[in-house]
C-alpha cells in the first residue's frame, strides 16, 4: 500500500508546484455552498448560484485563457456536511474558491478547511463578526455584512427612539449568539439595558413559548437575533399573542427582502433594519436587478447576499487576471491592493482581518400605502459610513492584525 | 416465528476457511484502496464499519435491537473532540476518554433498557438517545449547532504526526482492526455462545441457570464502548464533532448498514458500511434523495433481503461469513 | 396572588395553555399508536410521517383545490388513512409471522421514504397555513391572552380522544376489536373478518395521525420533518403510559404536555428533556408504565 500511496502523493506534489505560475488544474472552479432547501434557501440558495453564474458570464466565461466553472452544493445548515463538501471539492474536484456559505456555524467550519488547504473563501452569506475576529483567516473575506454592523445600526437606532430595555430571542448557534452579544454591547453602550434572553433551536416552527417569555419580561424591545424562516415565524406569531398590541416593539435584527415578501407589508411595516444594499438604490442597481429577475425562476429581485455573491465573484476574477495566477496567497494579496467599485460598493476596500469595508444603510419597511410597485419595500433612513459601521480593527482579536 | 437473525447461518460450521479468507480479502482491500480511492472517504468507511460491527454485536448475536446507538457514537465524539482541543490531550488519550465515556453511558442506558424486552427495549434506547441529543443541544461544551470545530489531530504517542494523511489512515485502520478482532473474539467465545443461546430462547437459557440480564448488559456495554471508539476516531478524521453524530438519523443509519450487510454475520457490517457511505458520498450532490433511497433500501431489505448481502452470500454458499 | 409568589400569571397560564396544546397532539398521536400496536403488535414509526401528510394534505387542498380548513379536516384524514390501508395490505401483512422488530424497521424505512420525498419537493423550512377566519383572533382573558384557534385544538382533541375511547371500550365494534387483539383465531372462528379489521384499524390509527396533522398546520407550519422529532417524544409518552389502556394513553399525553409547559416556565432549558427524564424515572419505579397491564 505504502509504495502506491507514496507515489501518488509524490506525483501530486510535483504537478502542484509546476502549476504554480498559472491556473491550477487548467480551470478556475467556483464552488457556491449554501442552504438550498431549508429556512435560508430564499435568502441565498439557487439565487446565489445564478448570481455567481452571471458574474462569470459577464466576465466572458474565461480568465487568463482558462475556462471558469461554477458548481454548487447544499450544506443543509450543518457544519459537518458543509466542511465535508468543501474538503471534498478542494481535494478531488479542483475547486479554487468557496463562495457564499450562509449559516455562521458552517462558515466557521469552512474557514478552517480553506485556511488549511489555502483556498480563497468569499463569504457573502454568514453574519458572525467572529469570521473577521478571532476566527479570521488570510484567505477569508467577509463581503457584505456582519453582526456588529447589524447590532450597532439597528440597535443604536432603536435605543435612540426610546427602546432602552431589551429581551432577546436568539437562534441557538454561532450567528444568533454573535448577534445577541454584539447587539447587547451596542444597547448598553447607548445607555440601554438587557433584561434577558432565550435560546431557540434553529428552524423552530413554534415560537409561542419563547414569545411568552419575552412578553413576561416586559422589555420595551424584543430583539430577534435570528434570520430567515425563524424571523418570519417570530414576527407572525408575535401578532397571535398580542405582543405588539401590548406595547412591545419587535426588532428584526436581520431582515432580507425575501422575508418582507413572505410576511407581507401589512405585518412587516415599520420594521427598522440595517442593510448592505437594496435593489432599488440607484440606476446601476436597478439594471442589475432587472437582469437577475429575468433569469430568476421565482421572479424575485436579488437580496443583498445574492448581489454580494455577484460582486465578489467578479472582483475575484479581476484579481486573478491582475495577479496572473489563481494561487490563493497571490490572489488574496492582489485583492487587498485593489479598491472595490461596482453597483453595490463605492470605494470599498479590504482590511487586514478580511473585512470588506463598505457603507451600510439604515432602512425602514414601507407601509402598504407607501409602496408603489412590486418589491418596493424599503426607504433609506440614513447611510452609515464604513468606518462607523464595522468594528474597529484593533477590537476584533484577529491574530493577523499587527498592533 | 422467524427471529430477527436466521440461526442457520451462524450455526453452520462447514468451511473453516471462509472467515479467514474473507478477513484476508478485507485487509487487502483496505491496504490497496487508498491509492485509488479518496483516503478520507475510506477512513469514514472504516469508522462506520467499526460502528456497524459494534451495533451488530448487540442485534446479531444478542438479539437486542438498539435504536439509539448514536448516543455512544456521538457523545464519545464530543468528549474526544473536547479532550483533544481544550485539554490538549494526545489523540490516543482523547480516543480512550471518549471510549470510556461511551462505556459508562452504555452501562447506564443498558441497565435501564434491559428492564423491558423487544419493541419496548428499542423504544427506550431511542428515547434515551433523544434525551441525550437534546442535552447535547443545550450543553455549552458541545457547541450546539456549531459543534466542536478545528479539533487538532495531534501527535500519536507524542511522535507520529496524524495531520499527515497516510499516518492517519494507518492509525484508523489499526483502530478498526483492533475493534473488529475484539468483536470476533467475543463472538467465538463461550460468552458469545451464551449470547446466542439467549437470542434463540431466553427462557431456556434462564432455566439453564444463566443470569441472562447480566449477559445482555455486558453485551450492551461492549457494543456501546466500541461504538464510542468509532465515534471518537471519526472525530479525529474530520476534526469536527457535531449534532449530526447524536441525531436519531445516525442511529437509523447504523441499523441500515448492518441490515444491508447482514445481521449476525461477521463481515456484513463492514460491507454494509461501505455501501451506505459510498452511496451518501456519490449522491451528496443530490442531497435529499439520499434519505429516500435509504428508506427504499430499508423496506426492500426487510421484505426481501432479511439476511443482507453477506448473509445471502453465506446462505447460498453454505459457509459462515 | 400569584405575583406575590414571583409568578407572572400571563406567562404561566400561557405556558400551561401551550402545554395543553402540545399535550393534545401527544394524546392524539399516542392514541393512534396504541390502537395500532394493540391490534397489530407493530410500532408504527411511520406515524410521524402520516401526521405530516395530514398537514400537507390541508396545505395542498388549499393551494391547489382552494378547499379550506373545514374540508381538510374531513378529506385529509380519509385520504391519508387510505394510504395507510395500502401500506398495510402491501407491506405490513407480510411481516405478521416475523419478529415484531421487523415491523419497526419497515415502518422506519417507509417514514424515511415519505419524509425524503416531501423534503425534495418542499424543502425543509415550514410552509405557512392560516387558521380559518372563524377561528382567528385572540381573546384577552385578563390573566392571559387566549388565541381562539389554540383553544379549539384542545377542545377537538378531547372530543376525538374521548370518542375513540368510548368506541373501543364501550361499543360492540370495540369489543370485537379488543377480542381480536387477544385471540385472533377464536374471533375468526366466530365469522368476523379479522384481516379486514386489522387493515381498517391501521387505517383508522393513521387517520387519527393525519387529523392531528391538519390541526397542527396553522400552529406549527407545514414542514416535511414536523413529525420526525415529535414521534420520538410520543414513543416516550407511550412507554410512560404503558400500552395497556386507551385511557392511559390519553391521560398520559395531556398530562405530559402540561408538565412540559410548566417546565418551560420554570426551567426552559430542561423542557426538551423533561419527558424523557420522566420516562427514565417511570422505568425505574414501574417498568410496565403507569397504566400498563402487560409486563
Amino acid at each position: 500500500m505504502n509504495n502506491l500511496f507514496g507515489l501518488g502523493i509524490l506525483a501530486g506534489l510535483l504537478t502542484a508546484s509546476a502549476a504554480h505560475a498559472q491556473i491550477s488544474d487548467g480551470v478556475v472552479k467556483i464552488g457556491v455552498l449554501n442552504d438550498m432547501s431549508s429556512l435560508y434557501a430564499d435568502i441565498g440558495g439557487k439565487g446565489s448560484v445564478l448570481a455567481a453564474q452571471m458574474a462569470v458570464d459577464d466576465f466572458g466565461g474565461k480568465v487568463l485563457d482558462r475556462p471558469i466553472e461554477v458548481i454548487s452544493g447544499d450544506h443543509q445548515n450543518k457544519p459537518d456536511i458543509g466542511a465535508g463538501l468543501a474538503r471534498k471539492w478542494i481535494d478531488t474536484e479542483h475547486v479554487d474558491t468557496i463562495v457564499d456559505v450562509p449559516t455562521s456555524s458552517v462558515a466557521l467550519a469552512v474557514q478552517e478547511v480553506t485556511r488549511e488547504k489555502k483556498r480563497v473563501f468569499l463569504m457573502s452569506g454568514p453574519a458572525s463578526s467572529d469570521l473577521t475576529g478571532k476566527a479570521c483567516s488570510p484567505y477569508g473575506f467577509q463581503w457584505t455584512y456582519d453582526t456588529y454592523a447589524l447590532a450597532h445600526g439597528t440597535g443604536g437606532a432603536l435605543v435612540k427612539q426610546g427602546g432602552d430595555s431589551w429581551f432577546f430571542i436568539t437562534a441557538d448557534y454561532a450567528f444568533g449568539h454573535a448577534l445577541e452579544r454584539d447587539t447587547s454591547e451596542a444597547v448598553k453602550a447607548a445607555g440601554g439595558k438587557v433584561l434577558g434572553s432565550v435560546s431557540v433551536p434553529l428552524n423552530t416552527q413554534d415560537f409561542s413559548s419563547f414569545l411568552l417569555q419575552a412578553q413576561a419580561s416586559k422589555a420595551k424591545v424584543i430583539g430577534l437575533a435570528n434570520a430567515g424562516g425563524d424571523t418570519i415565524n417570530s414576527i407572525k406569531q408575535a401578532a397571535e399573542f398580542g405582543i405588539v398590541a401590548g406595547g412591545q416593539k419587535l426588532a428584526g435584527l436581520l431582515v432580507f427582502l425575501t422575508d418582507v415578501d413572505s410576511l407581507g407589508l401589512k405585518t412587516a411595516q415599520g420594521l427598522t433594519i440595517t442593510s448592505a444594499w437594496y435593489w432599488d438604490k440607484d440606476d446601476a442597481s436597478r439594471a442589475f436587478a432587472k437582469r437577475f429577475v429575468a433569469r430568476n425562476p421565482n421572479g424575485k429581485p436579488p437580496t443583498y447576499t445574492q448581489a454580494g455573491v455577484y460582486t465578489e465573484v467578479a472582483f475575484y476574477l479581476n484579481a486573478i487576471k491582475a495577479a496572473g495566477t489563481d494561487d490563493a496567497d497571490k490572489v488574496s494579496a492582489q485583492m487587498r491592493s485593489m479598491k472595490i467599485n461596482d453597483f453595490m460598493t463605492k470605494d470599498g476596500w479590504i482590511r487586514e482581518d478580511g473585512r470588506i469595508m463598505r457603507d451600510m444603510y439604515l432602512e425602514e419597511v414601507k407601509s402598504p400605502q407607501e409602496s408603489k410597485y412590486p418589491y418596493d419595500y424599503f426607504k433609506v433612513l440614513a447611510t452609515i459610513p464604513a468606518e462607523q459601521a464595522f468594528r474597529p480593527l484593533k477590537d476584533g482579536g484577529c491574530p493577523l492584525v499587527k498592533n | 416465528m422467524e427471529h430477527v437473525v436466521d440461526p442457520l447461518i451462524t450455526l453452520k460450521r462447514g468451511g473453516r476457511w471462509s472467515e479467514p479468507a474473507a478477513f484476508a480479502a478485507m485487509i487487502a482491500f483496505f491496504a490497496i484502496a487508498p491509492a485509488i480511492v479518496y483516503p478520507v472517504f475510506l477512513m469514514k468507511v472504516l469508522c462506520f464499519a467499526l460502528f456497524a460491527c459494534a451495533f451488530n454485536l448487540l442485534i446479531g448475536y444478542a438479539g437486542l435491537l438498539s435504536f439509539g446507538h448514536a448516543l455512544y457514537f456521538g457523545w464519545a465524539a464530543y468528549v474526544c473532540a473536547y479532550a483533544a482541543k481544550s485539554w490538549h490531550l494526545s489523540p490516543e488519550l482523547a480516543i480512550l476518554i471518549g471510549t470510556a465515556l461511551a462505556a459508562g453511558l452504555g452501562l447506564v442506558a443498558g441497565a435501564l433498557a434491559i428492564r423491558r424486552q423487544g419493541i419496548y427495549f428499542a423504544m427506550i434506547t431511542l428515547a434515551l438517545a433523544q434525551m441525550m441529543y437534546f442535552f447535547a443541544v443545550e450543553a455549552p461544551f458541545t457547541g450546539g449547532e456549531d459543534g466542536i470545530q478545528a479539533v487538532p489531530r495531534g501527535f500519536l504517542f507524542g511522535v507520529l504526526n496524524l495531520s499527515q494523511q497516510a499516518t492517519m489512515y494507518v492509525f484508523v485502520f489499526v483502530v478498526f482492526l483492533a475493534g473488529f478482532l475484539f468483536i470476533y473474539r467475543i463472538i467465538h467465545s463461550p460468552f458469545g455462545e451464551v449470547l446466542k443461546a439467549i437470542r434463540e430462547n431466553e427462557p431456556r437459557a434462564i432455566s439453564l441457570g444463566y443470569k441472562t440480564d447480566r449477559y445482555k448488559l455486558v453485551a450492551f456495554v461492549l457494543s456501546a464502548t466500541l461504538a464510542g471508539a468509532a465515534g471518537a476516531t471519526k472525530t479525529l478524521v474530520f476534526q469536527l464533532a457535531s449534532l449530526t453524530d447524536v441525531h436519531w438519523s445516525m442511529s437509523g443509519e447504523v441499523v441500515l448498514m448492518t441490515l444491508v450487510g447482514g445481521l449476525g454475520t461477521v463481515f456484513g457490517p463492514v460491507v454494509g458500511a461501505f455501501i451506505i457511505v459510498a452511496m451518501e458520498n456519490y449522491l451528496a450532490e443530490f442531497g435529499q434523495w439520499v434519505t429516500v433511497i435509504q428508506g427504499v433500501v430499508f423496506v426492500t431489505c426487510v421484505l426481501l433481503f432479511r439476511r443482507g448481502i453477506v448473509g445471502e452470500l453465506a446462505n447460498a454458499l453454505k459457509i459462515p461469513l | 396572588m400569584l405575583e406575590a409568589l414571583g409568578i407572572s400569571s400571563p406567562a404561566l397560564f400561557g405556558q400551561l395553555l401551550i402545554g395543553l396544546i402540545n399535550g393534545s397532539f401527544y394524546a392524539l398521536l399516542s392514541l393512534g399508536l396504541a390502537v395500532i400496536f394493540g391490534m397489530l403488535n407493530i410500532i408504527n414509526f411511520t406515524h410521524g410521517a402520516q401526521y405530516m401528510m395530514g398537514a400537507f394534505g390541508a396545505y395542498l387542498l388549499l393551494e391547489h383545490l382552494h378547499l379550506g380548513y373545514w374540508w381538510a379536516l374531513i378529506i385529509a384524514p380519509i385520504a391519508v388513512g387510505l394510504t395507510g390501508v395500502v401500506i398495510e395490505r402491501l407491506f405490513l401483512k407480510q411481516l405478521y409471522q416475523l419478529d415484531h422488530l421487523y415491523g419497526l424497521l419497515l415502518t422506519f424505512g417507509i417514514a424515511l421514504i415519505i419524509q425524503g420525498l416531501f423534503r425534495n419537493y418542499y424543502g425543509s423550512s415550514g410552509l405557512p397555513y392560516r387558521a380559518p377566519a372563524e377561528l382567528q383572533g385572540v381573546r384577552n382573558l385578563g390573566f392571559m391572552f387566549l388565541p381562539n384557534y389554540r383553544a379549539w385544538v384542545i377542545v377537538v382533541s378531547l372530543v376525538v380522544c374521548l370518542s375513540t375511547w368510548f368506541v373501543i371500550e364501550r361499543t360492540r365494534l370495540g369489543s370485537y376489536l379488543r377480542a381480536a387483539t387477544e385471540n385472533p383465531s377464536l374471533v375468526r372462528a366466530f365469522g368476523i373478518n379479522v384481516p379486514r379489521m386489522i387493515t381498517l384499524t391501521y387505517g383508522f390509527g393513521v387517520a387519527l395521525a393525519a387529523l392531528a396533522g391538519v390541526m397542527a398546520a396553522p400552529i406549527y407550519n407545514v414542514s416535511p420533518l414536523m413529525g420526525a422529532d415529535l414521534i420520538i417524544v410520543v414513543f416516550a409518552v407511550v412507554v410512560i403510559g404503558g400500552m395497556g389502556s386507551i385511557m392511559g394513553a390519553i391521560v398520559t399525553g395531556f398530562g405530559l404536555g402540561v408538565v412540559e409547559g410548566l417546565t418551560k416556565y420554570f426551567k426552559p432549558e430542561a423542557s426538551d428533556t423533561v419527558i424523557f427524564v420522566i420516562m427514565v424515572i417511570v422505568l425505574l419505579v414501574r417498568p410496565a408504565g403507569l397504566f400498563g397491564r402487560r409486563a
